[in-house]
């Protein structure tokens, strides 16, 4: 049983799993609340148990079922007596999501969308096992591991305000290549410059609605206006990184006499060799995906040029939403460095954060949450309720509702097409049931799990925008 | 005695796969993760790969065997639909010997339609129970991350 705290935080009560040093939150509304299955609440409670945990065990209104954590979960650590989870991460490291605004108009491009979504379709590869267009060194590899997406603008794909428009400039500090495998660098290297598949896409937008005119002028967004929303991770690299991690990771779970409720949750004491050794991995596989992102940015930029000479396609921002992160947040009344884990979540820092962009720093950073496929995505504002209630973190997403396999049975990849295609959006994957999967329908409708955000002030809402076409794996 | 059952979850793809012997169940589990992917039937196994492993334990063996062969689709492009699986007790060391029938991606009849990004620890584990019949068989569950 949960206990209701506020019309929109629930708490999942300290007796819920045996070893739970802190109660859980979930940051949701009743009705969400009720599609939320029992083990998603389970989950919540057994990140409870890991040691050195601050606060809360979370979980954002997004919240479904995981694997270890919950997806939507957040958890923060003690540097001291605290740890450091894969299991709070995910296999895709820095998945994430980044947003482009163009000079354009949605009336100049609708009538150029199945060329600009057949172009994007073709000119940036996606779906299951795709090579990339690029052919990178061993030390372009390298690169790509240490250096992030600073890195891939140096090597001519994008421009220096790519950077300073990215959460930690796209380039996460203590990346350790000597920790990523063989294996890892032989599944990145093909990779590198690939959308990837499932709920990955890059989607051409168009802003129908302005929830705030300041904001949107902050960040540079107004009503008709054309935008672009990329969404992938750091593929094959980061899928390894997690295996490899893990493995040892839960040899260290015995050694150091770590009591868990499930297997994925494996984690290290923060300052051991496997914790660190992680980090560093983790690190390097968050910089893989920033120039995934940047690269494919490059090559967006490059189809819209075609058709739209001199168009200006701006970083918005970048957001990673399966990280673990060292920030300092204030706790019980004073700064602490805290080891910050958002497995589906994204970090909202509100007003005055120094990581936060120069250009935005007074409002808070902007919150990018990708709808599913025919549904709105939304940019919100990170805000003070962020900082006080969830270490500056809101969701990530719509949140699914029903499994991939019960869509398969329920829908048709096709008639999903055409009733997007009837609603004036253009959408090419490379396999018609990777569209059942993602139908519209098997998530939660995104407009309510941003109204809990908003409610809590942890991010206002900015700006609605609408698909008018996407390129999916 | 089924090869092997999915079960339903939200966010990702959970099996239990079955076998009269460790081999057959880890045949089966690597059957039902690639089912999980592609339909088996459009999947032929003109070339072989040989697998060996050697892991601390029967649930790291299984692990690193469904990874192996995740590794092995995204390295080589290959698809598989056959599996000769011998798993060896070794005391300290546990060893398996596996033979994998495949083919290479041919995306004109190869439509995947999940990516499994990886095998995950949740909620994973492989004992022996007592089957409908009484016999004993093999049970091994796993989460896929997709």
């Amino acid at each position: 049983m949960l206990n209701k705290v506020d019309d929109y935080i629930f708490e999942v009560p300290m007796g819920h799993q045996r070893g739970m040093i802190v109660p859980g939150r979930i940051f949701i509304s009743e009705k969400l609340l009720a599609q939320v299955e029992p083990g998603t609440i389970d989950q919540v409670a057994n990140v409870a148990t890991l040691p050195g945990i601050v606060n809360y065990s979370m979980a954002m209104p997004d919240a479904h079922l995981g694997y270890g954590f919950p997806i939507g979960g957040v958890a923060a650590f003690r540097e001291e007596g605290g740890v450091i989870s894969p299991g709070g991460v995910g296999f895709d490291i820095n998945c994430g999501v980044r947003m482009l605004r163009t000079d354009l108009r949605a009336g100049d491009v609708v009538p150029m969308i199945s060329n600009l979504v057949e172009d994007l379709f073709h000119d940036v590869p996606s779906g299951v096992g795709a090579k990339g267009r690029l052919r990178v060194s061993e030390h372009e590899l390298d690169e790509t591991f240490t250096r992030g997406a600073a890195w891939a603008v140096e090597a001519g794909f994008g421009v220096a305000a790519d950077l300073e428009h990215c959460e930690e400039n796209g380039q996460l500090e203590g990346a350790k290549t000597e920790h990523v495998s063989l294996k890892a660098r032989k599944r990145g290297r093909p990779q590198l410059g690939t959308l990837g598949s499932g709920n990955h896409f890059l989607e051409i937008q168009r802003v129908d609605k302005i929830f705030d005119e300041d904001l949107a002028k902050k960040y540079g967004l107004f009503e008709g206006q054309v935008t672009v929303m990329i969404h992938c991770g750091s593929r094959g690299a980061g899928h390894q990184i997690c295996t490899d991690h893990l493995q040892v990771l839960s040899r260290a779970v015995k050694k150091y006499g770590i009591e868990l409720p499930d297997k994925q949750l494996a984690c290290a004491p923060l300052g051991t060799p496997e914790a660190e050794n992680y980090f560093g991995a983790m690190a390097a596989a968050a910089n893989y995906a920033w120039a995934n992102r940047q690269i494919i940015s490059a090559w967006t930029r490059e189809v819209f040029e075609r058709y739209f000479a001199d168009s200006r396609l701006d970083l918005v921002y970048d957001v990673a939403h399966n990280v673990a992160k060292v920030e300092e947040h204030s706790v019980d009344g004073s700064k602490e460095r805290l080891y910050v884990h958002r497995k589906g979540a994204t970090r909202a820092f509100g007003p005055g954060r120094s990581e936060i962009p120069e250009a935005y720093r007074a409002v808070g950073q902007p919150v990018l949450i990708p709808g599913s496929m025919g549904t709105p995505s939304y940019v919100l504002c990170g805000s003070e309720g962020a900082m006080k209630l969830t270490f500056g973190s809101a969701c990530h997403g719509a949140g699914r509702i029903m499994s991939r396999t019960q869509a398969k049975k329920t829908y048709v990849g096709t008639e999903v097409r055409d009733v997007l295609s009837r609603r004036g959006i253009k959408v090419m994957a490379t396999h018609p049931k990777m569209l059942a999967e993602e139908a519209p329908e098997v998530y939660k409708p995104s407009d309510e799990v941003v109204d809990v955000v908003h409610h809590l002030d942890i991010a206002k809402k900015v700006a609605r925008v609408v698909p008018l076409g996407v390129s999916k794996g | 005695m089924e090869p092997f059952t999915y079960l339903e979850h939200t966010g990702d793809v959970k099996f239990r796969a079955h076998g009269r012997d460790l081999g057959e169940t880890f045949e089966n589990a690597a059957l039902a993760m690639l089912g999980a992917m592609i339909d088996p039937a459009t999947v032929g196994a003109e070339e072989t790969w040989t697998v060996e492993i050697e892991a601390e334990s029967l649930e790291n063996l299984l692990y690193e065997w469904l990874s192996e062969i995740l590794y092995l689709f995204e390295v080589e492009l290959a698809v598989f639909s056959k599996f000769v699986v011998a798993v060896e007790e070794g005391g300290e060391v546990w060893r398996l010997f596996g033979r994998i029938g495949g083919e290479r991606v041919d995306p004109t009849r190869h439509f995947f339609e999940t990516e499994v990004k990886a095998v995950t620890l949740h909620q994973f584990e492989i004992r022996k129970e007592e089957g409908k019949g009484g016999e004993k068989i093999w049970t091994a569950q796993v989460v896929l991350d997709v």
